[in-house]
């Protein structure tokens, strides 16, 4: 028999007894919609992590120090490669080739120091940073009082609110809960505070000294040990100068954008380009090992924004090749993705549960049709059906029962998974938090949970379709 | 298909049994019957319930094998066939008439007679058109679209022989086709297997327990009783002069109204 004609054939004998096979059908339905909503579920709170992950600027960022930092991230790494002292400088031009390498977005140095601000004539000292313009996306600012930086160039600081408290002078004791932003912080916003720092300014003379050398330190490939020639003849060609700026305060976040680096974390944050323009002097450019007779700025830290986490390994690998250390939590999101994998599985597993129920269900049906339609199974084999044409026909029936019910399990689980969200909502907004989108049914889930009803219906009519075509039809006929 | 109208239908058996366990007991339901019927015959098959004419029936028309012996029709040996090769005997060169007339009452007539050629893969259109021309031919074509249900027995019997006949078989095996019917409509039901015997020169078997209409029309009287022959004679149909008289294009629905 023609495949269009088993379909035909099968909704036409489904249609018969209506009740049982759309208790049925509906049986698989309530399967289809369990798992649906379960795997849907699971989908949306790995989405939702990734999302929450991605945004933190944690698990797509690599951290890239030099070998010849005196404090390496991986001790290890660095006694494997070249020593220290041979190893590469993190500077501009190094920052630039790690920049260019594929998935990487962004590569900016980390230029922090400590230093003095003075705030109505009080000094307070702290951790001060540069933030690329892209951390405007971090979590860290979604609750942010006042606003983001609005340019790279602005002389404007954000505050972590603990600096913001030091400055108003209120004190928190340890344990005491922590500080909110309030109006009290809110006074603070377009205040003006005077960041005082060591400008460095190399020696006019040194370019011109040493043209060579300064050539071979500006290409990547200068071999280490003319670097550090060229630098120890030109160790002392700069000189520092303090300066002060007066910043407008912009912003203040409760949260901690620094939080990578815990307690050593910045508390002021300016645009990263306009602390570039100032060319503090910073603590790598003191090391007499440090080629620091030229212009080319070198960095303690880069920071590497990736497009996916799931870069990270390479990229990092890629990095330890140009000769530098690198740090991720790497593990950390690998551990998480094991989690969600096996979170998925044991939801789908559940899921599942119901749609066994429900192919048994199927068994049970067909197994009865097989009982009334004796006479007729009887029938269309003394008009010339196969047992082939029998047990398809039965098949075709399972698969129909398996494609309806897998439609209707869609539609339900999709409605259940979206009241899950609504509930879920509706208490996040109770306890002040905002609503998140915990649910999600990609085009995928759709199409797998219609597939995989129309399999598991199919593979419970095996054994009904099959007892079908075994019956003898003398038998089947016999009884008037 | 045109094939088999003209001569295709020899049947031959050779000492074929069919038995049947019952717990500790054998029946042999037929027990070692050897016939020859040349093909085109309207042979008759008689005997009292239990004689075994109906098995008989059922090894002629592939629906059962042989426990022994051969079941040869138009030289092909039905013993030898796979259950594949016996569906499709079934479908290409038997046409079945039941006495329960054995419509699958949730399809129309239409339909129904449509069914066979769905197994044979016959295109929609195709087999529309001949289960049309199948059941206009014996006088249902106002009621192509009625249930077996909202039919009478003589009706669905009619309609049964259009869907046994669609397929132009070679054999057109009958049991008891009037046995639920009344004897007038019985009648009528046997002048239109008569007339397709002549249009379409298929060999017909009839088995039946009524000796009077099986001498008024088959050509042949053959008498079981416990799976054996007992008896086989010649016989003058006393209704061929009537039965001739019935024009190719004779409508039996109009008949009843008369």
């Amino acid at each position: 028999m023609k495949a269009g004609d088993l379909v035909e054939l099968a909704g036409r004998n489904l249609r018969e007894s209506v009740l049982r096979n759309s208790l049925t059908t509906l049986g698989i339905g309530v399967g289809v919609a369990s798992l649906v909503a379960m795997l849907s579920l699971g989908i949306g709170l790995q989405q939702l992590a990734n999302r929450r992950l991605e945004r933190s600027g944690l698990f797509d960022t690599i951290m890239v120090t030099s070998r010849r930092g005196f404090r390496g991230f991986e001790r290890r790494a660095s006694r494997e490669g070249p020593s220290p002292a041979e190893s590469r400088t993190l500077d501009e031009n190094a920052r630039r080739e790690i920049a260019r390498l594929p998935n990487v977005l962004e590569a900016t140095p980390d230029i922090r120091f400590v230093t003095e601000l003075q705030y109505e004539g009080k000094p307070h000292l702290t951790m001060v940073a540069g933030l690329p313009a892209s951390a405007r996306d971090n979590d860290a600012f979604e609750g942010i009082q006042g606003k983001f930086f609005t340019s790279g160039t602005a002389d404007e600081a954000i505050l972590q609110i603990q600096f913001a408290q030091d400055l108003l002078g209120i004190r928190s004791e340890p344990g005491s809960p922590s500080p909110k932003l309030d109006a009290t912080t809110q006074a603070l916003i377009g205040k003006e505070v005077t960041l005082s720092y060591a400008e460095r300014i190399p020696s006019p003379n040194a370019p011109e000294a040493k043209p060579e050398a300064a050539k071979n330190a500006g290409s990547l490939q200068s071999p280490p040990s003319a670097a550090s020639e060229a630098g120890e003849a030109a160790a002392a060609s700069f000189s520092v100068v303090p300066r002060e700026r007066k910043l407008r305060i912009v912003g203040i976040t409760d949260q901690d954008p620094d939080g990578i680096r815990g307690a050593s974390g910045a508390r002021v944050f300016l645009p990263l380009p306009m602390v570039e323009s100032l060319h503090i002097m910073l603590p790598t450019g003191m090391r007499e090992s440090e080629p620091s007779f030229s212009n080319v700025p070198t960095y303690m830290s880069v920071s590497v924004r990736l497009r996916s986490p799931n870069d990270v390994e390479t990229v990092q690998d890629a990095i330890k090749r140009l000769g530098f250390n690198t740090f991720s939590i790497l593990d950390a999101t690998r551990n998480l993705r094991r989690f969600f994998a096996v979170l998925d599985l044991f939801l789908g597993i559940f899921g599942s549960l119901a749609l066994t129920v429900a192919a048994l269900g199927i068994v049970n049906t067909l197994a009865m049709a097989i009982l009334e339609r004796r006479r007729e199974i009887g029938i269309m084999k003394a008009i010339g059906a196969s047992d082939g044409d029998v047990k398809r026909l039965f098949f075709a029936e399972a698969g129909v029962m398996g494609f309806l019910g897998g439609i209707v399990g869609v539609a339900l689980g999709w409605s259940i998974g979206r009241v899950i969200n609504i509930g879920t909502n509706i208490y996040l907004r109770r306890q002040d938090l905002p609503a998140e989108n915990l649910w999600s049914v990609p085009w995928w889930l759709v199409l797998g949970a219609i597939v995989f009803a129309i399999l598991v219906s199919m593979i419970s009519g095996l054994y009904p379709a099959a007892r079908a075509a075994r019956l003898d039809p003398v038998q089947a006929l016999r009884y008037e | 298909m045109t094939d088999n109208s003209m001569g295709a239908g020899a049947i031959r058996t050779e000492a074929v049994q069919r038995h049947f366990q019952m717990g500790e007991a054998t029946i042999c339901a037929v027990d070692g019957i050897s016939l020859d019927v040349p093909a085109g015959r309207f042979v008759a098959l008689l005997g009292s319930s239990g004689s075994g004419k109906s098995s008989l029936l059922n090894l002629l028309a592939g629906l059962d094998r042989p426990t022994a012996g051969a079941v040869i029709v138009d030289g092909r040996n039905l013993a030898d066939m796979s259950g594949e090769e016996l569906s499709r005997y079934r479908r290409h060169n038997v046409g079945m008439v039941f006495q329960s007339f054995n419509l699958i009452p949730t399809m129309t007539l239409l339909e129904n007679v449509e069914l066979p050629m769905r197994f044979a893969e016959l295109e929609r259109g195709k087999r529309q058109a001949l289960a049309r021309e199948a059941l206009e031919r014996v006088g249902l074509g106002a009621r192509l679209a009625h249930r077996p249900s909202q039919l009478s027995g003589g009706e669905q019997q009619r309609a049964a022989i259009a869907r046994a006949l669609v397929n132009h078989p070679s054999l057109l095996l009958a049991d008891e086709p009037t046995g639920n019917l009344d004897s007038r409509t019985g009648s009528e039901i046997l002048d239109l297997l008569h007339a397709s015997n002549e249009q379409f020169g298929m060999t017909v078997v009839m088995v039946t327990h009524e000796q009077a209409l099986a001498e008024r029309y088959a050509e042949r009287l053959i008498f079981l009783a416990d799976g054996k022959v007992v008896a086989d004679h010649p016989n003058v149909p006393t209704s061929r002069k009537t039965a001739a008289q019935v024009p190719a294009s004779h409508k039996p629905g109009e008949k009843e109204t008369t």
